[in-house]
């Protein structure tokens, strides 16, 4: 890095890419919590079904990502789908299975797993 | 002194939803009600509320105004900073959003949080760079490599009141400066990454989550007190951990912002990673140090302290991983901006790991001097299976434990210390009616017997009787005068122990004869145990009311120590009786109780 | 910090020798080098038995006596070889308050060993540690990395079974 140009030019490149500048956000992004407490809980199976599942459907504008601890560690797994223009959707004490569900409506047809929110499981 | 700071955000969401045109009418409109002089107006990062803006924060409060519109900006000054009086219907309301669906950001659990430290931990990837550049990351170093000299650097830590939050709450900027002072051929950064208290998971959320924030924040420092190399200190046990921040050094290293001529400004500098081997005393800072240079773990005596004479004799500057979490932000917003939140001597926020019995568990970022019953109630969820709320316990093994009458106190350093306990690394950890408390004394002795260095006498011997008379009370062998001497014992360990752990080794104790009293005095006078954890203590009993004669507890219990006729009331034989609980586990009527 | 005496003779192997010569080689000019280097020989060994600590001795002309106790001062470093499943039970408060200490009992009784010991068959050994940070699914234990949270002492014998 040699200078403050530099780091900006990736900056604004990168805030449409994880959705932070909306306007640009053209992708959907779902994030799994993996740190130690999200992998205690079985976060590993969690992001491989997914990844493998997105691949398999050819979602190519989805991008799968790990991230650190959302903070709800009795919940975890935890996934969050952000979708451009839309509130970020938290579904909670995910499975394999529960997530291919969450490919095939959420990500597929968009379709939001109500049972599986944060909000319907916790209230 | 401002009486009132107003948070406009600059977050580029906020930017383009109007908020300059915002800032320019607040100024405007603040001259013209002639309080320029008592309120503060300050642009601000981004508050991760990015659908809602702009956003208008105002302290103290703090209160959110979302979807502020220029025309709402005579309102908010008039009614709010002139009369005082909230403008109602301009607070973000987290009610119901997009087709019903509470978003997570607006359960309980969030609302009353505030994350600097831990502002990208569940958002970004911490294995790319490029999502914690996006953020802003490095934007600080950068800023500071390039406009400021390092006195200025420093200046702005200390303005902001920032404390260091690895528990015993030194300020920060103060530490920078005496480590500038000295000069030296060589210097030291350190990052205490031993998070050792049982129950804390704050620095390694952070390290897990965010490893780049930590690599940058020990950069700036290193260009603040002049030195070229850093070295993190963590624990063996956080194998994640240790896994991200090697990814994330080589890839600072790969973008040029870790290593040689950083920012094309001539600043070297680089950083190892050390691993820890299993011992609490190298949270210790000289301890920690001494463990660096690949000796036994033990402190050593200050003066010199580690601003003179530090690692390799060097001087050395060492913070904690959450103290470091909240630099970049402090660069990037003002110390203005990060001494408006907390309380007169607490600053800014401190991350918590809630724990025990509490219903959400997890971790959580509160600004100073918000209360413990709003973080246990309300972030926490209160205490499940509608148990009655008894202690919290602070600090680890060198705090204490904090009763329901100081269930209001707003958390911040002072006040944690003038109850007896203290900030501490951040572990909170929640008791209900079914924990006793003498137990919990043993406990943390019984940590601290095993974790003593040994190298002084009042420690190793000391907390080791400490340990001795606590296990007597709760096997129903204590008297009075073992309460005196627990209290004379404590106050002569914290008067001569060498290092912080021996020093606030008895506070556990000290702070639960404190509040607690009457709970000792039941093991020793009337030998019971109020909470039925001391098994010496407890006694099973049938009630002769409830017990239908089924005979199932005496065929199950493994002592034949019940006895009775069919369809008549059971007796248990105290002499007999091992205390295993069995029958109370078989019994289908309630019968039997323990006392 | 207690070390108990290793009574398991020592059959380190010839490629075993070799490679912690190799990092000590890597290692020794590297400031503070003796801790990384004991963590590494831990690693190529599985323990720090008395012949390890004098290879490292000898090459780095430190005294052995400096290294045994270091190896002591660390609860991370073992005397003793570990068992084949290591069980590791949290006994931070979080998981303390919440009854770990039921499981260790359990555990103790079951496998009918105490803590920081092996059994005979070479199979389980059992200790206790400090917070793993899982604190949000007190109680918990682990095993070879695995963790099992919010556990009752009735789950034990069952979660045992796995690792017959």
């Amino acid at each position: 890095m040699k200078s403050l140009e530099e780091l900006r030019e990736i900056r604004e490149r990168m805030r449409a890419e994880i959705g932070l500048d909306k306007d640009r956000f053209n992708k959907t992004r779902v994030v799994v919590g993996m740190a130690t407490c999200g992998l205690a809980s079985g976060a590993k199976p969690v992001f491989d079904a997914l990844s493998n599942m997105v691949n398999e459907k050819g979602l190519t504008n989805v991008s799968v990502v790990p991230t650190g601890c959302i903070g709800l560690c009795q919940y975890e797994p935890i996934v969050e789908v952000i979708e451009p223009g839309k509130d970020k959707v938290t579904y909670i004490k995910m499975t394999p299975e529960k997530v291919l569900e969450i490919v095939d409506q959420h990500l597929v047809r968009g379709n939001i797993v109500r049972k599986y929110t944060i909000s319907e499981m916790v209230g | 002194m401002y009486r009132s700071h107003v948070l406009v955000c600059g977050g580029s969401g906020c930017t383009s939803a109007g908020a300059p045109k915002i800032l320019e009418v607040l100024n405007k409109e603040i001259a013209k009600a002639g309080i320029k002089n008592e309120v503060s107006v300050v642009e601000t990062g981004c508050h991760g509320l990015c659908d809602y803006g702009p956003i208008v924060v105002v302290y103290p409060g703090p209160t959110f105004y979302s979807k502020v519109r220029p025309e709402d900006i005579p309102e908010i000054v008039n009614e709010h900073l002139v009369n005082g009086q909230v403008v109602s219907r301009l607070v973000h309301n987290a009610e119901i959003t997009d087709e019903g669906i509470k978003s997570i950001n607006e359960t309980d659990f969030y609302k009353k949080q505030y994350r600097i430290a831990l502002r990208n931990c569940g958002i970004i990837n911490p294995e790319n760079i490029e999502e914690y550049i996006a953020t802003g990351g490095y934007e600080a170093l950068g800023r500071v490599l390039t406009q400021y000299t390092p006195e200025q650097v420093i200046q702005i830590i200390i303005d902001s009141g920032l404390r260091g939050r690895g528990g015993g709450g030194f300020p920060t900027g103060i530490k920078w400066k005496l480590a500038r002072a000295n000069d030296a051929d060589q210097k030291y950064v350190c990052c205490n990454a031993d998070e050792g208290d049982p129950g804390a998971f704050m620095d390694r959320s952070v390290l897990e989550g965010d490893p780049h924030v930590v690599l940058e924040a020990m950069t700036i420092a290193g260009y603040a007190i002049g030195a070229s190399q850093g070295y993190i200190y963590i624990r063996a046990e956080y194998p994640l951990a240790i896994e991200r921040l090697n990814k994330a050094i080589a890839q600072a290293r790969e973008y040029g912002l870790l290593g040689k001529d950083i920012f094309g400004t001539g600043f070297n500098f680089d950083i190892e990673l050390r691993l820890g081997a299993g011992a609490f005393v190298c949270g210790e800072e000289t301890a920690l140090m001494t463990s660096i240079e690949g000796n036994r773990g033990e402190p050593r005596p200050r003066p010199p302290f580690p601003a003179q004479k530090g690692l390799f004799q060097k001087p050395t500057l060492l913070n904690n991983v959450e103290t470091y979490a909240n630099i970049p932000q402090i660069i990037l917003n003002g110390p203005e901006w990060f001494s408006s939140m907390g309380t007169e001597k607490s600053k800014g926020t401190k991350v918590f790991a809630l724990g025990g019995k509490i219903r959400n568990t997890g971790l959580v970022e509160i600004p100073m001097g918000t209360t413990l019953r709003e973080v246990v109630e309300d972030i926490g969820g209160g205490i499940p299976n509608n148990k009655k709320f008894k202690a919290a316990q602070t600090g680890g093994p060198s705090g204490g434990c904090i009763p329901a009458s100081k269930y209001d106190i707003p958390i911040d350093y002072d006040n944690l210390v003038g109850i007896g306990s203290m900030m501490g690394s951040g572990g909170l950890i929640v008791m209900d009616e079914d924990n006793c408390m003498v137990d919990i004394a043993k406990f943390f002795l019984e940590f601290t017997v095993d974790e003593s260095c040994g190298k002084c006498t009042p420690c190793r011997v000391g907390t080791k009787r400490l340990y001795e008379i606590l296990d007597k009370i709760t096997k129903g062998n204590g008297t009075m005068e073992d309460l005196d001497k627990l209290e004379e014992l404590c106050v002569y360990i914290k008067e001569n122990a060498l290092c912080g752990l021996g020093q606030s080794a008895p506070n556990p104790v000290l702070s639960t004869l404190r509040y607690f009293r009457d709970e000792y005095i039941a093991h020793v006078k009337d030998k019971k145990c109020p909470a039925a954890v001391c098994k010496a203590l407890l006694s099973y009993v049938i009630d002769p009311n409830a017990c239908r004669g089924c005979t199932l507890c005496a065929r199950s219990c493994p002592n034949n120590a019940i006895s009775g006729k069919v369809k008549e009331a059971h007796v248990i034989d105290q002499d007999k009786c091992v205390k295993c609980g069995v029958c109370k586990e078989k019994c289908r009527f309630g019968a039997i109780l323990i006392r | 910090m207690g070390v108990k005496h290793c009574t398991v003779p020592f059959a380190g192997t010839k490629e075993q020798h070799e490679k912690l010569l190799a990092v000590i080689a890597e290692l020794k000019d590297q400031k503070g080098a003796l801790m990384p280097i004991m963590q590494k020989a831990q690693e190529i060994y599985g323990y720090l038995p008395i012949e390890v600590q004098s290879i490292i001795s000898n090459e780095l002309n430190v005294p052995l006596e400096k290294i045994y106790g270091i190896a002591t001062f660390y609860s991370q470093f073992a005397l003793n070889p570990k068992g084949k499943y290591q069980i590791s039970v949290c006994l931070g408060t979080a998981c303390y308050v919440k009854g770990s200490g039921d499981i260790l009992l359990k555990l103790k009784e079951l496998l009918n060993i105490s803590d920081g010991e092996c059994t005979p068959d070479g199979k389980f050994s059992l200790d206790c540690c400090r917070c793993v940070g899982a604190c949000g699914l007190a109680p918990v234990m682990m095993i070879n990395g695995d963790v099992y949270g919010k556990i009752t002492p009735d789950d034990v014998e069952e979660i045992l079974a796995k690792y017959e």
